[in-house]
């Protein structure tokens, strides 16, 4: 080529020039865990979900997330989300209402009438599942998405367990149990009410079953030593929930008493006062502040004129006469007698102070370990000492409530399923936590929470309606477009936007990014300016 | 509670937003950007204004569909893109003089105007612009740009303001702030740094002129910077853009921190943003977080001086108070409703 007067060599392009080489350090795409997604005890996806739920994909989002949890809609109601305690925008405006999405993605695909996929090959083992609460219904969904016969005995003569025979109706409406149960039947799963296992060794020669998952459930409640004349009508909740499921209700009167502080006391004294009791009184030995059940039912029930005694004890009853004592707290914060005693007036007292598993279906089983009344698993397998046996839910040691129960019963699958085949699962790999510290906040705007309408207090304290109302479409997606999408990347462009170098590639929706090692200076802007922390720095070897 | 659906998410603070309609998407977000200044070229690690640079011409680029021509002056943008044989600029683009990237940015429009004459157009479809540093623009270049003013030249001129001569070591320029450190104004003496009172706001200067169009503009609003390039582009006449583009070797800074000093420093009230057509200031980008200077001073080790013990508060106090006399000025925080 012949070239311009003083001129010796082509024009180039400076992509000749390989600034890589300057680098010192390097960008790396993360995927830190989101703080709810660690404190799910179901183990739920929950940034993933919301992910799809942001862009209107409900049908993905349910699919995502019922890979860990069959319940969405039972969940949106009666999980106490501890996820939103722990939620990154907390720290910003207010918590994502993370149950709120979910039980608009469970609501919705009960409308439309979405179901699991049968699997896609069968393994020929069958393994049993005694109990069909929540962890039992869990793992039987697992158990059948991984290919397993899995038939469910029941003791009742209908499936939920404590989700139908001790949350009320007005937190849980029945056709909401019964729709997400029955898209459990349908992928094959095979249910027998009506039929209590008396003798579980016995039970699992007569099935053939290869292992057994026992999640009866914790029934028999706890009884206090009250001194009581004849006259005197003392219940405990367990059973009045229960009878709220038959064709009576229970008659407790006008004026009612219910001795205990946890979630359980609530949904009983909100029950009395919806069957028509003009007073319901919670007496609890305790503070406010000491109180096991949820500060949001409490308020709940405070607002529909549920009244609680602090710091008192029941120490007599007589012809609708209950003596009350005093309590103050001493130094370590136990409750410890006054000797100031006072008189209530009550039609009926009824007792909520916790419940207690009945083992009697354990008797001769090798190896087996009960302690505190519950039965002794491998907190990583959920396998008792008996090979090929394993529990979960309130009869296994932790904290009893729905959510913990259904990952009781997810993970008991993944190591029934493992142990069936002769192995092991290794234990899952810990990922950072994704903290607050990690996002650039500067990039989200303010938005507050989305409130959830509530049923008018009027109609609430009158009837089994439903308190908690669901979100329209419109502010489902709002509140699910609140997610910070802590730690995992959601394709907002920044570090293709931000780099000086083009060193970042888009790949297109949904494949996210890579960086050009031959450019990349490893500056470090699209790391700083990375709203949700997904990108790290991480040293080049020397 | 009726609400409409925003982008709660990121707002469009980002750069692109998978849920926004492609076409309210950035330029820099799309895969086929033009990427006028490309890989390869030699700017410092997080250099602000290669980002501007490409940030502008992008955008200017989409804006008339190609037909650009840029005439740049001589300093970093220029040295880094072009050591000669190669080049990173992805369009027809010409270096002359420190001084006179107005005048050949004038030249080219007359050019220009001539062949669309000759051609039977009244205008040409061709568009120019012409861009440089502070120190070309503020103080070598700035007669040429006065020149171009008072002309009305159809010409874009865009000012990357990094706020002195890095390219020749880090030299004082008339766009240096107060009480800065450089290698022409050490942090020596009873008054450290460069001096109060001081230097000139181009910017203003510009709208002296009463020209169609001036906007100040930073990195770290892309899509701030994109609206004023495509508005200027639908204008005719001289228009001037002045880009605030933070700089990690001359002012001290870690490289990762580019935009959050710009974003900083509009966050304090020290870079005022705002545009203004005919003399008039028309728009003025609000204060989100009011911040106070020190923690946009203390990134830098340009103002190391004033911190550390015993330090300098009153010559930081003296930089807050001109933070806040912007923010009175141009009126940089929102009204709070009585």
């Amino acid at each position: 080529m012949k070239k311009p007067f003083a001129i010796t060599l082509d024009p180039g392009s400076s992509l000749a020039n390989k600034t890589g080489s300057w680098r010192t350090e390097r960008p790396v795409y993360v995927d830190h865990l989101p703080p709810c997604n660690k404190q799910c005890p179901a183990g739920e996806d929950i940034q993933g979900w919301l992910f799809h739920a942001e862009s209107g994909d409900y049908l993905d989002a349910w699919t995502h997330l019922t890979r860990d949890n069959p319940f969405p809609a039972i969940m949106g109601r009666v999980c106490y989300h501890t996820c939103e305690g722990v939620c990154n925008r907390g720290k910003l405006d207010s918590a994502v209402g993370i149950h709120s999405v979910e039980r608009f993605l469970g609501d919705g695909a009960l409308q439309e009438a979405w179901g699991f996929a049968a699997p896609q090959s069968e393994t020929g083992k069958h393994v049993l599942v005694v109990g069909a609460g929540p962890s039992g219904l869990s793992a039987a969904y697992h158990l059948r998405r991984m290919g397993h016969a899995v038939t469910v005995l029941e003791a009742g003569a209908k499936p939920g367990g404590m989700m139908r025979f001790g949350i009320p109706k007005y937190r849980l409406p029945r056709d909401v149990l019964d729709g997400e149960v029955q898209r459990i039947a349908d992928m094959g799963v095979s249910f027998r009410y009506d039929h209590k296992v008396s003798e579980i060794a016995a039970e699992m020669v007569d099935l053939k079953a290869d292992a057994a998952f026992l999640a009866i459930g914790a029934h028999i409640a706890k009884r206090a030593y009250i001194p009581a004349k004849d006259s005197s009508r003392i219940l405990d909740a367990v059973s009045i929930l229960r009878s709220m499921e038959g064709a009576e209700p229970p008659k407790l009167g006008r004026r009612v008493v219910v001795y205990g502080g946890g979630n359980t006391a609530l949904d009983v004294a909100r029950t009395a006062r919806r069957l028509g009791a003009t007073e319901a009184i919670i007496v609890y030995r305790r503070t406010r502040e000491k109180m096991p059940a949820h500060d949001f039912e409490l308020e709940e029930a405070l607002q529909e004129g549920i009244k609680v005694k602090w710091l008192s004890t029941i120490t007599g009853a007589e012809g609708g006469h209950l003596t009350i004592e005093k309590m103050e707290l001493d130094a370590d914060g136990k409750p410890q007698p006054t000797g100031e005693f006072e008189t209530l007036d009550a039609d009926t007292l009824i007792l909520a102070l916790g419940q207690e598993v009945d083992l009697s279906l354990l008797k001769g089983i090798a190896g087996l370990v009960t302690e505190d009344g519950v039965v002794q698993v491998d907190p990583d397998t959920m396998m008792t000492g008996h090979p090929g046996l394993f529990a979960g839910g309130d009869m296994a040691p932790g904290e009893r409530n729905v959510t913990v129960a259904i990952g009781h019963g997810k993970k008991a699958a993944r190591h029934i399923d493992a142990w069936l085949n002769g192995a092991t699962l290794a234990p899952k790999l810990e990922r950072q936590v994704a903290s607050f510290d990690r996002l650039n906040t500067w990039y989200y705007s303010d938005a507050p929470k989305t409130v959830a309408p509530q049923l008018d207090l009027v109609r609430r304290t009158s009837g089994f309606d439903e308190v908690q109302l669901g979100l329209t479409e419109t502010t489902a997606l709002f509140e699910a477009r609140r997610c910070l999408s802590c730690g995992n990347c959601f394709e907002c462009d920044n570090c293709f936007g931000v780099c000086p170098d083009n060193a970042v590639v888009k790949l297109g929706p949904g494949n996210r990014f890579e960086i050009n090692l031959d450019y990349c200076k490893g500056c470090g802007i699209c790391a700083t300016e990375c709203p949700c922390g997904a990108i790290d720095m991480v040293p080049e070897n020397s | 509670m009726v609400q409409d659906i925003k982008f709660y998410q990121t707002g469009t603070f980002t750069v692109g937003n998978r849920l926004l309609d492609p076409d309210q998407r950035t330029v820099q977000s799309s895969i086929d950007r033009n990427n006028s200044l490309t890989s390869g070229h030699r700017a410092c690690q997080g250099c602000g204004e290669a980002l501007g640079a490409r940030y502008a011409v992008d955008a200017a680029m989409r804006a008339t569909n190609g037909q650009l021509i840029a005439a740049n002056a001589t300093g970093c943008l220029e040295v880094f893109s072009t050591p000669y044989p190669e080049t990173s600029w992805q369009l027809p683009w010409l270096h002359s003089l420190f001084g006179n990237a107005a005048a050949v940015g004038s030249g080219i429009a007359a050019a220009l105007a001539v062949k669309a004459r000759k051609a039977g157009k009244s205008q040409s479809d061709v568009r120019v612009i012409a861009q440089g540093g502070d120190g070309g623009t503020t103080d070598i270049g700035f007669g040429c740009l006065s020149g171009m003013f008072e002309r009305n030249d159809d010409v874009l001129y865009i000012c990357y303001d990094n706020e002195g001569y890095m390219n020749t070591g880090v030299q004082r320029s008339s766009a240096t702030p107060p009480a800065a450190r450089t290698a022409t104004t050490m942090a020596v003496g009873p008054d450290p740094g460069a001096e109060f009172g001081k230097g000139k706001n181009v910017p203003l200067i510009a709208m002296a002129h009463e020209i169609p169009y001036v906007a100040t503009a930073t990195v770290a609003d892309l899509r701030d910077l994109e609206a004023k390039v495509e508005k200027a582009m639908s204008m005719r006449g001289a228009r001037y853009l002045h880009v605030f583009v933070p700089c990690p070797l001359g002012w001290g800074a870690a490289s990762c921190d580019t935009i959050k000093l710009a974003r900083l420093a509009r966050e304090t009230g020290i870079f005022p943003v705002f545009e203004a057509e005919n003399g008039e200031i028309t728009h003025v980008t609000k204060i989100r977080h009011k911040t106070p200077v020190e923690d946009y001073l203390r990134l830098q080790k340009r103002f190391a001086h004033l911190f550390g013990t015993p330090g300098r508060p009153e010559v930081v106090a003296r930089i807050q108070a001109n933070a806040d006399r912007n923010i009175k000025r141009f009126g940089l925080l929102e009204e709070v409703p009585a």
